[in-house]
């Protein structure tokens, strides 16, 4: 459904072009969700928001990103307008800025579909009252005229991945969407981009710095460094038997406990279910 | 084995206006007992809002609890003189979560280092204050002339041991870590953590670390307190708390933990 091939992405600096993004190649297929892992600095960001259209003016690119055949990074800003919402959502990483503090969690979730569908105000209403239960916010009749400063950062969460679905996209993209949560909110929040995925059968991409995160939500990897793709397959195949060093040094850099599952040495079975696996 | 910190009932009410300007308050802290062995690692950890960070600004008397006490090395903090408090600075030292925000970054990396040396008595000057510098940044990995450098020069992580120099400079006794790497990559927050646990060998450091991740915990701390709700609602040896939780609360955590060994179960759940 989505082909990114060859994309490169550089920015000029005062000793020439510097390339963020270098010669990646991915693909996601419909219903899949893609995990894009990486540190700091390793063009993880960069690579979605080519990939919705969002790149700063001054970047210069090569290569293509394929929409079903029709390349993103040559379309204009009217064609981009159509497709972001529509066909691709994006969830961000930190909730409280992304979403606007002066407007209530209903007219945030409804503004982009009467701008798109022209839907009446009652109707729009109607469908954002019913994207909030799917998020399951709770007490969503009274959350919806809620601003953002008033919900936890959870909640502000699941506001946002009700905004992204509210055109029905095909392709989630979700930069670091849980980086900034709690444990047991990220656990939730992850619950629910798993079942967005499921029931809905829509494509994902996940990008994280958290191993953890990347095994637990989907069903291929690929890793990230200083803007070169080092290795994609199977989630399971990349983290159990990588074959790039760089894959090696992030799963090494691990703490033991996050990397129990690997059936580590000196690990009991006892830690390995108190982290969560399953006997 | 002795105590380097004893905290004993402690508690922190904060006021709180509510609507209509009805007082209220907010304990942020509640009845908490912790005592730190001189030379361990205890770590504390909990959720955003749990009481941790407040719980750590007490201990380094930056703020004053509503009850209870602090024990460092058998002094009452809050009974000690501004002025004898103040002299006790320089055996409890902090480590702050952002290496961005910590440094002054109009001040070179020497100057910062220095900064605390202003709280002892006979602090050296001139070229011994220049030597003690340098060592304190080959201490945490940094090569002397890093000094002269400014704190933009430097990464996330070479910064946080820059911030570690500085908190050593005055050889404390305690070290409170407050989320001191979770604003760092992975691999470099394997190194410091590293560094600290290096630190504590060969110089007996004793610390307070404060954090969200029970990953960490396990790679650092002997011992971990874990902190609801302003509550320490359980505290043991890591291994103990860790593989044999108690408390519904810290299997809550445990379980909500994201780690690899969830891989292979993906397909199977859908």
């Amino acid at each position: 459904m989505l082909a990114i091939r060859n994309l490169s992405v550089a920015f000029p600096g005062p000793e020439g072009p510097v390339r963020v993004v270098d010669d990646v190649s991915v693909e996601v297929g419909r219903g899949e969700s893609l995990g894009i892992v990486g540190e700091s600095g390793s063009g993880k960001s960069m690579l979605s928001l080519a990939t919705i259209g969002l790149l700063p003016k001054s970047a210069r690119t090569s290569g293509g990103i394929l929409l079903e055949g029709r390349n993103i990074l040559t379309m204009g800003e009217k064609e981009l307008c159509g497709l972001r919402g529509r066909r691709i959502g994006m969830i961000f990483q930190e909730p409280m800025t992304a979403l606007n503090p002066a407007m209530t969690a209903g007219q945030q979730i409804a503004e982009g579909i009467r701008l798109h569908h022209g839907t009446g105000r009652a109707e729009a209403r109607a469908e954002a009252l019913r994207l909030l239960d799917r998020v399951r916010i709770p007490d969503p009749a009274r959350r919806i005229d809620s601003y953002p400063h008033e919900m936890s950062g959870g909640q502000r969460q699941r506001v946002g991945i009700a905004i992204a679905l509210a055109l029905k996209p095909d392709l989630l993209i979700a930069d670091e969407p849980t980086t900034a949560l709690d444990v047991t909110v990220q656990k939730e929040i992850l619950d629910i981009l798993d079942e967005l995925v499921a029931d809905l059968g829509l494509s994902l991409i996940l990008i994280s710095h958290d191993l953890g995160v990347i095994a637990r939500s989907t069903d291929r990897t690929l890793v990230m460094c200083r803007g070169r793709a080092v290795e994609d397959g199977p989630t399971e195949a990349v983290l159990r038997n990588p074959t790039a060093q760089y894959t090696r040094d992030l799963i090494a850099a691990l703490p033991r406990r996050a990397r129990a599952g690997l059936g580590e040495p000196g690990l009991g079975e006892e830690a390995r279910l108190a982290a969560g696996g399953t006997p | 084995m002795t105590a380097l910190l004893e905290i004993e009932n402690l508690t922190r009410d904060y006021a709180l206006r509510g609507k209509g300007g009805a007082a209220r308050s907010l304990r942020a802290v509640d009845d908490v007992s912790l005592d730190v062995e001189a030379g361990s690692i205890v770590a504390v950890v909990g959720e955003s809002g749990c009481g941790k960070s407040t719980l750590a600004r007490i201990v380094m008397a930056l703020d004053r609890p509503t009850g209870g006490t602090v024990r460092l090395g058998g002094d009452d903090l809050f009974a000690l003189t501004p002025k004898a408090l103040a002299r006790k600075r320089r055996d409890f030292q902090m480590v702050f979560q952002d290496p961005y925000g910590s440094l002054n970054p109009r001040h070179s990396v020497g100057r910062i280092v220095a900064e605390p040396l202003h709280l002892l008595d006979d602090a050296p000057r001139g070229r011994e204050r220049a030597a003690l510098v340098a060592r304190a940044l080959e201490d945490v990995g940094l090569p002397g002339s890093a000094a002269e450098r400014f704190p933009h020069e430097f990464s996330g992580g070479q910064r946080q041991r820059i911030a570690i120099a500085r908190a050593l400079i005055t050889h404390p006794k305690l070290l409170v870590a407050d989320e001191a790497v979770s604003a760092l990559d992975l691999s470099i927050q394997a190194q410091i953590l590293r560094l600290i646990l290096s630190l504590r060998d060969r110089h007996g450091l004793t610390v307070l670390f404060i954090t969200h991740n029970l990953g960490v915990v396990d790679e650092i701390a002997d011992r971990v307190g874990v902190m609801q709700a302003g509550r320490l609602v359980e505290t043991g040896p890591v291994r103990e708390v860790l593989d044999h939780p108690r408390e519904d609360y810290t299997r809550t955590l445990l379980a909500a933990e994201p780690t690899l060994a969830v891989l292979g179960q993906r397909r199977r759940r859908a």
